[in-house]
């Protein structure tokens, strides 16, 4: 994204753009990444439901994985999973190991 | 000389022309809570709301944080809006008044100026607008309660001007304009509401049509372009000044400028001074002129922003000037208004000798006396080319 000079930047920083924060990559904020092990998946969707952020992945009603743009790795997901016989879908796993 | 065009000649209390000005415009919205001495402002216009003089959605607040939240809120919603504070209630809204001003929130506020707290003082110094005189607000000072009632009008004008969008403080002395009576000249109701015109909404939250977001995390990839934005903004304030008071000039006969010069084209000293005190002080300057002494006044009227260029083309012809400051900046430094005096005198090499005074805190009176030492202290600095203290206090028991 090009960033714009102090001439064309809107006055008071009012956004005139719906959904423009799609354009605010803010991934690289995280420390911690959620990690998805499909096998203990339910597809209870509480991941999607509960993300801050629009960072859980979901085509037909499914949930297919991360999306690491916007995940700023809160583990909120992985708290709230309830996973399969006590064995949770989402684990939070440390950046950089 | 024009001519009166309009209007009726009243007696009446700085506070209440200045909500007379205010019932005139009937904004859309007020949020606002008590203090003295602005108390009376919101008192009178209160009464205007509850008799259906004007439409004004009036908010009874909790505090001044509170008040200007609500004008800020009411802004961006899209209305034209106002407020009054003084003193500690222009210190609860801190914060909130960098975020109208950086929001760009045409919101008018009349600043009743009184002395900061503590010691507890409710009477009339600068302290409060000089705190605040950097938090990217416009203000204009005003001498008496005809200027106040004239600055509030054009003040609307100024702050909504499409090439500005920034708030605006309108001050006044505290209980030494707001609460004597004066004689006032008032224009008419369609001749103010002529002047001021429709309210123009930019980017109004509730046009549902076009969804717009207030208030978004800038970080350093963006702060400095809409700082420098802003600062860019400002620079055009003075010109909008201007054009706004030739326009007013014309339902009102009455002339403004950035600032007001007395007797200063051929002077050789001169006193900077701002609001009431510069009453007091023009007399004495005539008593002076009257024994052949060139002594002239300016007395800055935009304050914020500061108009550099044109008061160091103003000051730099004199031997000898004393900035008179109705408060201190705590920092070991000179008072608020000389720093910027002397600022625009810097460009200008062999300029004038500067001496600068703090008088009148906490509502202490400055007589013509307190003038007239002054005035003979520079007369001394010419004839002998010394300066005894740059900085004093004045009137001050020891």
């Amino acid at each position: 994204m090009k960033l714009k000079g102090w001439k064309n930047v809107n006055p008071g920083a009012v956004c005139t753009e719906a959904g423009s924060a799609l354009q605010f990559k803010t991934g690289s904020w995280r420390a911690y990444r959620p990690k998805w092990i499909e096998e203990n998946c339910i597809q209870c969707l509480f991941c999607w439901a509960y993300c801050p952020d629009m960072a859980v992945n979901v085509k037909d009603g499914k949930m297919t994985g991360f999306n690491y743009d916007y995940c700023k790795g809160c583990g909120i997901c992985a708290l709230e999973c309830p996973g399969k016989k006590g064995n949770k879908a989402i684990v939070m796993e440390e950046e950089g190991k | 000389m024009m001519a009166q065009k309009s209007g009726r000649i009243v007696a009446v209390t700085g506070n209440e022309a200045v909500a007379e000005a205010l019932r005139q415009i009937n904004p859309d919205v007020s949020a606002a809570y008590p203090i003295t001495p602005a108390t009376d402002i919101m008192q009178r216009f209160t009464g205007f709301v509850s008799d259906g003089k004007v439409k004004t959605e009036m908010i009874l607040v909790e505090s001044e944080h509170s008040a200007m939240s609500g004008c800020i809120g009411a802004a961006a919603a899209g209305g034209r809006v106002m407020t009054a504070t003084s003193s500690q209630g222009l210190a609860l809204m801190w914060e909130e008044l960098f975020i109208a001003s950086g929001t760009r929130l045409p919101i008018v506020m009349a600043l009743v100026n009184r002395a900061l707290s503590a010691p507890l003082n409710i009477h009339g110094d600068h302290s409060d607008g000089m705190g605040a005189r950097d938090c990217g607000w416009i203000q204009l000072w005003s001498e008496n309660a005809q200027e106040a009632y004239d600055n509030t009008i054009q003040a609307f004008r100024i702050a909504e001007h499409m090439d500005i969008r920034l708030p605006i403080m309108v001050c006044l002395d505290g209980f030494i304009i707001s609460h004597s009576i004066e004689r006032i000249e008032y224009i008419d109701d369609d001749a103010v509401s002529k002047l001021v015109g429709e309210y123009k909404q930019l980017n109004p939250l509730l046009d549902l049509e076009h969804p717009v977001s207030y208030g978004p995390l800038i970080l350093p990839d963006y702060y400095m372009e809409y700082r420098k934005a802003h600062a860019e903004v400002m620079s055009k304030v003075p010109g909008i000044v201007l054009d706004v008071a030739k326009d007013f000039e014309k339902i009102s006969g009455r002339k403004y400028g950035l600032f007001e010069e007395y007797r200063l084209d051929d002077a050789e000293i001169g006193l900077v001074i701002l609001n009431s005190a510069a009453g007091t002080s023009k007399d004495v300057i005539d008593s002076f002129r009257e024994k052949g002494i060139k002594a002239g006044l300016l007395k800055p009227r935009l304050f914020r922003p500061f108009p550099y260029d044109e008061i160091g083309n103003a000051l730099k012809h004199l031997k000898a000037i004393c900035v008179l400051d109705r408060a201190d900046a705590f920092g070991g430094s000179y008072g608020p208004l000389f720093i910027d005096i002397a600022a625009s005198l810097y460009p200008h090499k062999n300029g004038p000798v500067l001496i600068n005074k703090i008088y009148g805190l906490g509502g202490r009176d400055y007589m013509p006396s307190h003038a007239e030492l002054v005035l003979n202290e520079l007369v001394e600095i010419v004839k002998t080319g010394k300066v005894k203290m740059i900085k004093e206090y004045i009137a001050v028991r020891e």
